[in-house]
């Protein structure tokens, strides 16, 4: 393996892990400090949350050292575990058995195996054509019309939300942007900007939350941590507009909207847990419940993001 | 995983639970401590375990007992109904010795994973002989949507084993209130 990084990405991994050590920091003088019960609570549950950081933050930035191989890999493996935890939560009949093995063990590696070998043409139409396509078809042939339409339905949303958009993210790789050193540093612009908005919204609305955004849908979200989140985070994501191929003014509106998008995905993946009655998507992070818990941020900005990077500034 | 007012242990017990898929008792018997496992029998049907690989597979890996199963429809008179439903029993009881636990599925045959269906007589019988074992109720969830009755591919859909407390009874159980109590005591499992 050749270790070829860019220096830019080196000052990007000692900022965030000089950033998880100050975390790590307060979250100790918090456990020494905070003496009410329900306090303790929530500062467990706070480093339980900054020990999952470490991890996920350690996984992800080896990944990018091995290269875009490592982090297509990576994501082809948070798709496969986001769509079995998705899958897990709906509704599904005895006759979708067949159609649910495709979605798993087709679709989700050729979409990443398309991402590979830069396909890009056949990457954007797989799964909202092909899939689409697809998956009502191969229902038809079980012979079990009862539900139909809510079944291919719910298959096909969420091979769109798990895989179709979460593959966005790595799919910044392959963007070719004159005068640019690409490397995975778009990915770990969008990948910093809308896991830290989701960080700042949780801080801000611990602190000072009193009114709730959408207490019927996610009765921990306030407009104080909604305020206080995108506004820090798009400020960082502009300070870090020399790692991108913006100006400071691009980076700030990118910032901006990678937020927004990102509060929107929570929101909406919020309402499918409100609906199925649970409170996490899973329980594989400590802390934070399960993969789509996490990336739920990342399925409405990645796709959105790319598009618009795509057409300003690509050749 | 989940073990509710119970733990596991080494001593001899009959764990039973719902049926749903041919991985039940595989995934129930890879969830117990590995010290337990060699020490735990599942139960099987011979007639679909009883072929080359699937059973060197039962009988070398998991050390399954293969009994005949309990036909709800007897076209062979009910006498020897009787005869092989009490052969099952002495090869239970041999298989139990004084040493072994099992794992029994009292429904007999799969089901379909929405309602747990009616028990059959024989886990009755089984504690009518051995009242010193305990009875765990334990609950399979999504196993049957992970590979579902008559498919060969399964799908990764994340299930749960919930193990509850062990059935507690007393001297004069009958064979219903027993019976009742069984599948009352998987049923509330179900719930968690």
């Amino acid at each position: 393996m050749r270790f070829n990084i860019d220096p830019q990405m080196l000052w990007i991994f000692y900022g965030l892990l000089g950033l998880l050590a100050l975390s790590s920091l307060i979250g100790f003088i918090l456990s020494l400090v905070i003496k009410s019960e329900s306090g303790k609570a929530t500062v467990r549950n706070l480093n339980a949350r900054i020990r999952a950081w470490w991890k996920m933050s350690g996984v992800f930035a080896l990944t990018l050292l091995i290269g875009p191989k490592g982090s297509i890999l990576l994501f082809a493996l948070i798709s496969f575990l986001a769509l079995r935890e998705y899958v897990s939560l709906i509704r599904t009949s005895p006759a979708d058995h067949r159609t649910l093995f495709w979605t798993f063990f087709v679709f989700t590696p050729l979409q990443y195996w398309l991402l590979y070998t830069h396909w890009y043409g056949l990457f954007a139409v797989l799964i909202p054509v092909y899939a689409f396509l697809f998956i009502p078809l191969r229902l038809v042939l079980t012979g079990d019309t009862a539900g139909f339409l809510d079944r291919a339905a719910r298959i096909h949303w969420g091979l769109m939300i798990c895989v179709y958009c979460i593959s966005y993210a790595p799919a910044l790789m392959i963007l070719n942007i004159p005068g640019y050193r690409q490397d995975a540093k778009l990915l770990l612009f969008l990948a910093i900007v809308a896991q830290l908005s989701d960080v700042f919204q949780y801080v801000w609305g611990k602190m000072l939350g009193r009114r709730k955004i959408a207490p019927l849908i996610s009765p921990n979200k306030t407009w104080e941590g909604f305020l206080g989140g995108i506004a820090c985070a798009t400020a960082l994501g502009t300070s870090l507009w020399w790692m991108t191929p913006f100006s400071p003014r691009q980076a700030f509106l990118m910032s901006l909207l990678i937020t927004l998008l990102g509060f929107a995905g929570g929101l909406t993946m919020s309402a499918i847990k409100r609906d199925r009655q649970v409170k996490d998507f899973g329980a594989m992070i400590e802390g934070h419940g399960g993969i789509l818990d996490r990336m739920d941020s990342i399925c409405f900005s990645a796709p959105i993001f790319f598009h618009l990077t795509r057409y300003f500034f690509e050749r | 995983m989940q073990w509710i007012n119970c733990q596991p242990d080494p001593r001899q017990r009959i764990y039973f639970a719902n049926h749903t898929s041919h991985l039940d008792f595989v995934v129930l018997w890879a969830v117990l401590p590995k010290e337990v496992r060699p020490l735990v029998r599942p139960v099987a049907a011979k007639d679909y375990w009883n072929s080359g690989l699937r059973q060197r597979l039962a009988v070398k890996v998991f050390n399954a007992v293969l009994v005949e199963r309990q036909t709800a429809h007897g076209v062979d008179g009910s006498a020897s109904r009787l005869d092989a439903a009490r052969h099952s029993l002495d090869a239970l009881l041999e298989a139990l010795g004084h040493t072994y636990s099992l794992i029994v599925f009292p429904e007999g045959t799969r089901g379909t994973g929405e309602v747990i269906g009616p028990f059959k007589s024989g886990i009755y019988h089984l504690w009518r002989q051995r009242p010193d074992v305990q009875f765990v109720p334990v609950y399979l969830s999504n196993l049957n949507r992970v590979l579902p009755k008559g498919e060969i591919l399964p799908v990764p859909i994340i299930s749960r084993v919930v193990f509850g407390p062990p059935l507690e009874l007393t001297a004069g159980e009958t064979k219903e209130s027993f019976l009742m109590k069984a599948h009352k005591a998987v049923e509330g499992l179900s719930g968690l």
